[in-house]
């Protein structure tokens, strides 16, 4: 039952072989056993859940409802849901109820869906491993001593682990590739714009995209239907009208050109992890593609510039964590000023503060334009080698990060070389085009993840791809071992 | 020394919108606390700003208004600095790009005299929340509904050169945002707000003097008068060798002095940048044209109108047109009353003494255009005289009813049947027969002078009804004799 | 690029972030190896390229001036650490 996809459990669900009651029953009965090790949930709102799988189950008998109908997802705890609890992985946030709804949790409810909790995250979404988070590090249900990666590594492990069919993550420098390459599921980064951002707690606006996690492209191609799409409450949000992501799935890849760009499989790429990509990359030859190699010149430039433009974006971002009006509020203040910076030196996280402090260093009178304005220049040029590449090919495949998932602790002392980890990643946030994870093999065990980036809007073309891949591959179908044993 | 005082002004105008600059709260003074907010205005996590389409149609309408350049692209930046009053630490507002370029104003002094003053730009943006300093506990309330509330800045170039222009410049722009409908133009209310840089250099330099900040200065009168003590401060330490600390100060009325804002003193670096959570406004030409063409008269062509078709001089035209409502008030009550002149007359006269008196504006008015109209009107037809007149609108003012109905009642109307006339004098000169014989025998001067006496004698016996325009002639000729 | 202790006292000051002694020398070296990072930067020459800030390049959509939301103080109020009347209380503002 925690490994069939979206579409076999929907029909199980029209057919009454199970009530969504039952499968929540399930789901939650598994979190409760398995979770303890993983930590992948922030808050299971089991009451919450069990009262929309009775909702969906009266849906289901009428013969209403979607294909999300009654099925258990997650959300990332960054999207605000009205009535439960939502921290952003912060002490910050550690008693926020929010009393609206984001966008994107409002279409999955809408759809039918129930939302078994929420997953944890490193703190407001900034980490690559999800060791920053308030509530604890996230395990890797590959193995335990390993990271999910981040910052979406409690929904990806999460859905790995079999604790939810899929689940909402949102990247804003790789945050739903990276986990999903780590714990062997598929992610989708849509394109800037096509999923709205209301609601959902920003960590750097210009960048910022939330996307389906699941464990297949098929999986999140049921749930972007239901997520994406124009929103009037965000300026950012895209009129361009949305794809059917599901009704072009099986076109077969006949003639799709595939780019390779070198700078992807130059020094610091581990060498196994280029031989899983490149085997992938002839699985998709056999499949009537052709390769070509092509390069993307600025893609070093990607790290500075975005650890000037994102830190800088969420410096005024995270202002509004002052204290006032929701949020950690420290003891016994003395006067304002030590409200301010106590209440968000207590409530923020070291990794959040040194962000915070670089993002405001970057945007200080006198450095603006070295720094914010020569990043923004960078980010044209970074673009600009996208368009051209996807002016020859159809898609440019690569891998999503140099390594598997890294043993926990390993990289906290060195924030650079952690940053160093979303070389692979960054530019496409930079440049506002989907892009995917999609499984492709393993090494010593730990799954790799590849990287499908296409043109803007081109989910469809993304999901198609994945789809005829998986169509032909099992590595999206393989489970950890810890998962073999649970009783659920 | 000899000093050349060098102002410029900030003026923040709130935008008539019914709803914010980014969200779809309410807009309204006066409402309880916080009741008028939603994500948006109160810096929800994950709430986003949309742009009101009606404020950024207002800014347009008043860049017309001053022959300023429209940007075509503008950009909204976040100023980044934490005040509880400010709630998601930073204000949305427009810094390299905004909607109003470089425009001018000329303005004019009461003694006639014009000056253009260059206006730098005007921008838009979002005006804060309040702070509540009456007690609680020992802490300050915050009250979040003004917070996201449409402003428009407009800033000047330093081209004013007294406090009598500062507040004259200031009474236009007044004038035009309520003649366009895109201000309320309410100042106890702070629709307008004035920040005033003012600094003193020696006549003849050309390089400016330090300069000081007097933030939120809100009246006419206050402006005038905070300027007078502020460049008095600055003259007294100049003189005594002294250096000016550029910094911000507040204006207390009831001390009459500014003293230093030392909580805005905290060296502030605001870290401006585009506001990623906004798009670039690109403007099309036809919108923009579009705008221009629905302007309503401005108030220097409406003064111009006046002279050209209702004859008026250049200063009344000037005085009617400098509020809306008042230019309105006057052509509604002309069109009654034909004639601009005595009409006209009456609004700065009469009607303006007692709406001083009452400190009324002339919306609050308890005497409606169209009856002030017709009391014109039988001032014009000789119904009344013009010190009748004044008695039938103060009882118009209390309410006792129109004009005629005064006249009628309290029997008002002046005498105009010459035979009746006739038969009155002849009864006062017969009453007054030395005085008539004195008359009889003296000079054309001496006559002149003496003649006060019979008309004064006419109208005590006619109680002020009798009609001078009738009286005089008729009693020159009869005390010829 | 490194930045010196008072730097970051300053920057900390200006995030409103309160800094320890121990703090001051973490950050201090942490931000000098991002600055060191951030500073590849300017090997490239980007003369007459236009800052991009937004990747679709879309421009500013527009809202009807209609008043859409009602009321709802006291479920806002509901995540504030102190109120009264209505009001979000901080400790005294002193202008």
């Amino acid at each position: 039952m925690f490994e069939q996809s979206i579409s076999t459990l929907a029909q199980k669900l029209r057919n009454k072989d199970i009530s969504s009651v039952e499968l929540t029953h399930l789901f939650l009965n598994r979190i409760a056993e398995i979770d303890p090790q993983l930590n992948s949930y922030i808050t299971v709102s089991e009451q919450h859940a069990l009262e929309q799988a009775a909702a969906a189950d009266i849906l289901i008998q009428s013969g209403k409802g979607t294909n999300l109908t009654g099925i258990p997802v997650a959300h990332k705890d960054l999207f605000c849901t009205q009535g439960t609890l939502t921290t952003c992985g912060s002490k910050m946030l550690s008693s926020f109820i929010p009393p609206y709804e984001s966008t994107v949790t409002s279409r999955i409810q809408q759809s039918g869906a129930v939302m078994l909790g929420k997953t944890n995250m490193d703190e407001f979404a900034m980490g690559s491993s999800n060791e920053n988070s308030f509530y604890g590090a996230v395990k890797n249900p590959w193995n335990l001593n390993t990271v999910p990666g981040g910052s979406s590594g409690g929904s990806a492990a999460a859905i790995a682990a079999g604790l939810a069919v899929a689940a909402t993550g949102t990247d804003t420098g790789g945050s739903i590739r990276q986990p999903a390459s780590f714990c062997g599921i598929t992610g989708l980064k849509p394109t800037y714009g096509r999923v709205s951002r209301f609601g959902m707690i920003a960590y750097a606006s210009s960048l910022d995209q939330a996307g389906p996690m699941a464990k297949s492209a098929e999986d999140c191609a049921h749930l972007m239907q239901a997520m994406s799409g124009f929103d009037e409450k965000d300026s950012t949000s895209s009129e361009t009208p949305t794809d059917d992501y599901l009704t072009n799935i099986n076109t077969p890849l006949t003639g799709l050109k595939i780019g390779l760009p070198k700078e992807y499989f130059g020094d610091g790429l581990d060498a196994d992890v280029a031989d899983v990509i490149m085997a992938a990359v002839k699985e998709f030859e056999k499949l009537g593609a052709t390769v070509k190699e092509i390069s993307l010149p600025n893609l070093q430039l990607s790290i500075p510039s975005y650890y000037v433009i994102a830190p800088s974006e969420a410096s005024s971002n995270l202002s509004r964590f002052d204290g006032v009006r929701f949020g950690h509020r420290c003891d016994d203040p003395k006067d304002l000023l030590d409200m301010y910076t106590r209440s968000r030196a207590e409530g923020f996280g070291t990794e959040v503060q040194k962000r915070i402090m670089v993002g405001t260093y970057a945007l200080s009178e006198g450095y603006y334009d070295a720094y914010y304005l020569k990043a923004q220049k960078i980010r044209r040029l970074i673009k600009e080698d996208f368009v051209k590449a996807l002016s020859e090919v159809d898609v440019i495949m690569g891998p999503v990060a140099p390594t598997t998932a890294f043993s926990l602790g390993s990289k906290t002392s060195d924030p650079v070389a952690m940053y160093l980890e979303d070389i692979y990643t960054l530019s496409v946030n930079l440049a506002g085009i989907p892009a995917m994870s999609v499984p492709a093999g393993f090494v010593d065990g730990m799954p790799v993840g590849l990287q499908v980036m296409g043109n803007y809007f081109a989910e469809a073309k993304l999901l198609n791809v994945a789809h005829q891949y998986q169509q032909h591959t099992d590595w999206h179908l393989q489970s950890p071992a810890m998962t073999k044993g649970a009783k659920a | 020394m000899n000093w050349e005082v060098v102002i410029g002004l900030e003026i923040h105008t709130q935008l008539s919108t019914k709803s914010k600059l980014f969200s779809g709260a309410a807009v309204g003074f006066g409402a309880e606390p916080n009741t008028q907010t939603t994500l948006v205005d109160l810096g929800m996590p994950g709430a986003l700003p949309v742009l009101n389409k009606e404020a950024l149609r207002m800014a347009v309408m008043f860049g017309h208004a001053i022959d300023a350049e429209i940007g075509m692209t503008s950009v909204f930046a976040r100023k980044n600095y934490f005040y509880p009053d400010l709630p998601k630490g930073y204000q949305t507002s427009q810094m390299d790009h905004p909607i109003v370029g470089i425009g001018h104003l000329d303005v004019t002094l009461e003694d006639g005299t014009t000056s253009r003053i260059g206006i730098t730009r005007a921008h838009l943006e979002e005006d804060a929340g309040k702070s509540l300093h009456e007690d609680f506990q020992g802490m300050t309330g915050i009250d979040l509904n003004r917070s996201s509330t449409p402003l428009l800045e407009i800033v000047s170039e330093p081209d004013i050169r007294s406090a009598k222009e500062a507040v004259a410049y200031v009474k236009m722009i007044h004038s035009i945002v309520t003649y366009l409908g895109i201000c309320d133009g309410n100042m106890a209310e702070g629709s307008m707000r004035c920040d005033v840089n003012i600094s003193l250099r020696p006549k003849g330099q050309t390089e400016y003097g330090t300069r000081t900040e007097i933030k939120n200065v809100n009246s006419f009168r206050f402006i005038e008068k905070a300027i007078y003590t502020e460049i008095e401060r600055q003259a007294d330490i100049l003189e005594d060798g002294g250096r000016i600390i550029q910094e911000t100060r507040l204006y207390d009325p009831e001390k009459n002095e500014t003293r230093s804002m030392r909580s805005k003193e905290d060296a502030n670096d605001y870290r401006y940048f585009p506001c990623p959570d906004l798009l670039p406004i690109v403007l099309t030409q036809d919108y923009v044209d579009e705008i221009k063409a629905s302007l309503p008269e401005l108030p220097s062509q409406k003064a111009e109108r006046f002279q050209s078709e209702h004859r008026l001089s250049e200063y009344d035209a000037h005085v009617l047109s400098s509020s809306r409502a008042m230019a309105d008030y006057f052509e509604a009550a002309n069109t009654i009353a034909k004639d601009a002149k005595l009409t006209a007359n009456w609004v700065m006269g009469e009607l303006s003494k007692l709406l001083n008196q009452e400190q009324l504006d002339i919306q609050n008015t308890p005497v409606k255009a169209n009856s002030f109209g017709e009391l014109v009107a039988r001032i014009k037809d000789n119904t009344i005289n013009g010190k009748t007149a004044k008695d039938v609108l103060q009882a118009m003012w209390e309410g006792e009813g129109s004009a005629d109905k005064i006249i009628e009642a309290k029997g008002l109307k002046q005498v105009t049947d010459t035979d009746a006339i006739e038969s009155m004098i002849q009864t006062i000169l017969d009453a007054n027969a030395n005085q008539v014989q004195q008359y009889r025998s003296s000079d054309e001067d001496k006559q002149k002078k003496m003649i006060g006496f019979f008309v004064g004698q006419v109208m005590k016996a006619s109680q002020g009804k009798a009609n001078p325009g009738i009286v005089n002639p008729i009693l020159a000729k009869m005390l010829k004799g | 690029m490194s930045i010196d202790k008072q730097d970051v006292q300053k920057i900390a000051h200006l995030a409103r972030l309160a800094l320890t002694e121990e703090g001051a020398d973490q950050y201090q070296h942490s931000l000098s190896s991002v600055l060191a990072l951030v500073e590849q930067m300017q090997s490239v020459n980007t003369d007459g390229v236009e800052p991009l800030s937004n990747p679709l390049e879309m421009t500013q959509r527009l809202r009807d001036d209609i008043v859409t939301e009602e009321n709802r103080r006291d479920a806002f109020l509901a995540n504030a650490p102190q109120t009264e009347a209505g009001l979000f209380l901080v400790p005294k503002v002193i202008d």
